[in-house]
């Protein structure tokens, strides 16, 4: 579950910031950032994921989208408010229970981020390498992956040598590969091509059958319409509308 | 298939390329060699102030007024307790030694002087009067003195290679934070991203620790191996001795030169845990 309460988000740096990447969780929060809103990148966020479930994550360029999917994926901590995920208390947990919980969070990220020096299949392998899975139990996972997303005759290439297309089906298997509790997709579809996207719908409506809690960001209108789920809106750094399509 | 497990598990970030056996392991192995000689240089300096110190402490010179025949003065200062042995100083042998200062040509008469042994642990410079006594008109000089000085300036020796190991090692552990960062800049994006995956602080320090421990380390071992020649050279320079491996091994501190490198391993390891930990705290 992922249960976000008056959550707010300032970069550092920005105007008046509170201390980087100090948690703060303060119920009265967004009134006392209300003086520097227009610093925020997010504001006053209030909702609750439920497992297992799926989320659009909907709003224009500029809206927060990213941001607020580096929260939820533990990549930032709030600057205001209270986020609880996975049963982790953020702003109070060690540090090793965060790194333990960020395991079990998977994204795919709008530039893929492939580690260039790595072979696709190296680059998918890294999950349950980090998740300590024997050497010996990774290839089959690893092999499924890449058959799935058509890499398998690519699986020794450098990401560098790969479309655009094909980085992001490699970054997609990176992040499905583990069957995390959670998967986090920023625009995933934005480098397929229809019969990939179509591909790729398939597989996170699949992994949001087996129990992943699923949120995706998009800013297309076609593909919450064509799979309908509930969604938030994000407008300007707060949700504007929560609910259905 | 595809998957290079063993390489790339150990190092998913490609440290191995962006931290290769270039110019870190030759300057800590630069500072190795240093550290070699500083260390050889100490060990020697006692070995040969102890040397002189024991055979100088149980013995002392007897000057012998002009006159005085040495063989009867020599049989009454054996007579004296403590002498272990006299014996006079042979003229020749005399004449070679000052040489440098009298030149060729031998200058005045030399005066008849007279080597004794003492037994262990009796003050020479008790004696003055007993000789005195013995031979009037003698002069006794004892050889503590200077063979305290001898101990003091080997003792200062130390201190000094101590010196140079402790700038050695702060040296050392610059070069290795410098490589540390340098590592750090190059994978900056890799190491965010396996934060992001979950992987501890604990996990990504100790990749680079053991990458860059491995680097001082070998480069220590290449830097010790450079300074044995040295410390050959050094070992033929003591006096009357070709190249002499049995006083090579008088000379070489063999057992710290084997921790040398373990040293910069350590040192090595614990500067890049230090820098990446550090760098690590920034990230949530």
């Amino acid at each position: 579950m992922l249960r976000f309460i008056d959550v707010g988000l300032r970069y550092p740096g920005a105007p008046n910031a509170a201390a980087p990447n100090a948690a703060a969780p303060d119920a009265a929060a967004p009134n006392a950032a209300a003086p520097n809103a227009a610093a925020d990148v997010l504001r006053g966020l209030r909702f609750t994921l439920e497992p297992g479930s799926f989320t659009w994550l909907l709003g224009a360029s500029g809206a927060g989208k990213s941001s607020l999917l580096r929260l939820m994926g533990l990549s930032l901590r709030p600057t205001t408010g209270q986020m609880d995920v996975l049963g982790l208390r953020v702003g109070t947990a060690s540090r090793s229970a965060l790194a333990a919980t960020r395991r079990r969070i998977a994204t795919v990220y709008q530039d893929f981020r492939l580690l260039p020096y790595l072979s696709v299949a190296d680059n998918v392998a890294l999950p349950l390498r980090l998740a300590g899975r024997a050497e010996a139990s990774l290839q089959p996972d690893v092999a499924e992956m890449l058959d799935w997303v058509g890499l398998d005759h690519r699986a020794a290439a450098r990401p560098a040598t790969l479309s655009g297309g094909e980085q992001q089906r490699a970054a997609i298997a990176r992040a499905v590969v583990g069957r995390p509790d959670v998967l986090l997709a920023d625009e995933p579809t934005g480098n397929l091509d229809a019969t990939q996207a179509r591909r790729l719908m398939v597989l996170l409506i699949e992994l949001h059958r087996l129990g992943t809690t699923v949120v995706v960001a998009t800013h297309s209108e076609e593909l919450p319409q064509r799979h309908p789920a509930p969604c938030l809106i994000l407008h300007d750094g707060r949700i504007s509308r929560g609910g259905p399509p | 298939m595809m998957i290079r497990s063993r390489r790339h598990a150990r190092d998913p970030l490609g440290l191995a390329r962006a931290l290769p056996f270039g110019l870190l392991p030759a300057l800590v192995g630069a500072m190795a060699l240093l550290a070699a000689l500083a260390m050889a240089g100490a060990q020697a300096a006692q070995r040969f102030a102890e040397g002189w110190r024991s055979a100088a402490i149980d013995s002392a010179t007897v000057l012998l007024p002009r006159g005085t025949r040495a063989e009867s003065a020599v049989q009454r200062l054996l007579a004296l307790p403590g002498v272990v042995a006299a014996a006079p100083a042979d003229p020749a042998e005399l004449a070679i030694l000052l040489r440098p200062w009298l030149g060729e040509g031998g200058g005045p008469a030399l005066p008849s002087i007279v080597d004794l042994t003492l037994s262990p642990g009796r003050a020479a410079e008790g004696m003055q009067a007993a000789v005195a006594a013995a031979v009037p008109g003698a002069v006794l000089e004892p050889h503590g003195p200077w063979a305290g000085q001898v101990a003091a300036l080997a003792q200062g020796v130390q201190w000094l290679a101590l010196a140079v190991l402790a700038l050695v090692a702060v040296v050392a552990a610059a070069v290795v934070a410098v490589g540390a960062g340098a590592g750090l800049a190059a994978r900056r994006d890799a190491i965010v991203l396996l934060h992001e995956w979950g992987a501890a602080d604990g996990q990504i320090a100790g990749r680079f620790a053991r990458r860059l421990g491995f680097l001082a380390g070998s480069g220590a071992m290449v830097g010790v191996a450079l300074a044995l020649p040295a410390l050959a050279l050094l070992a033929r320079l003591a006096p009357g001795r070709e190249i002499d491996w049995a006083a090579l091994g008088g000379i070489v501190p063999w057992a710290w030169l084997v921790a040398v490198p373990l040293a910069a391993w350590v040192l090595g390891w614990a500067v890049a845990q230090l820098v990446l930990r550090r760098w690590l705290r920034r990230l949530p």
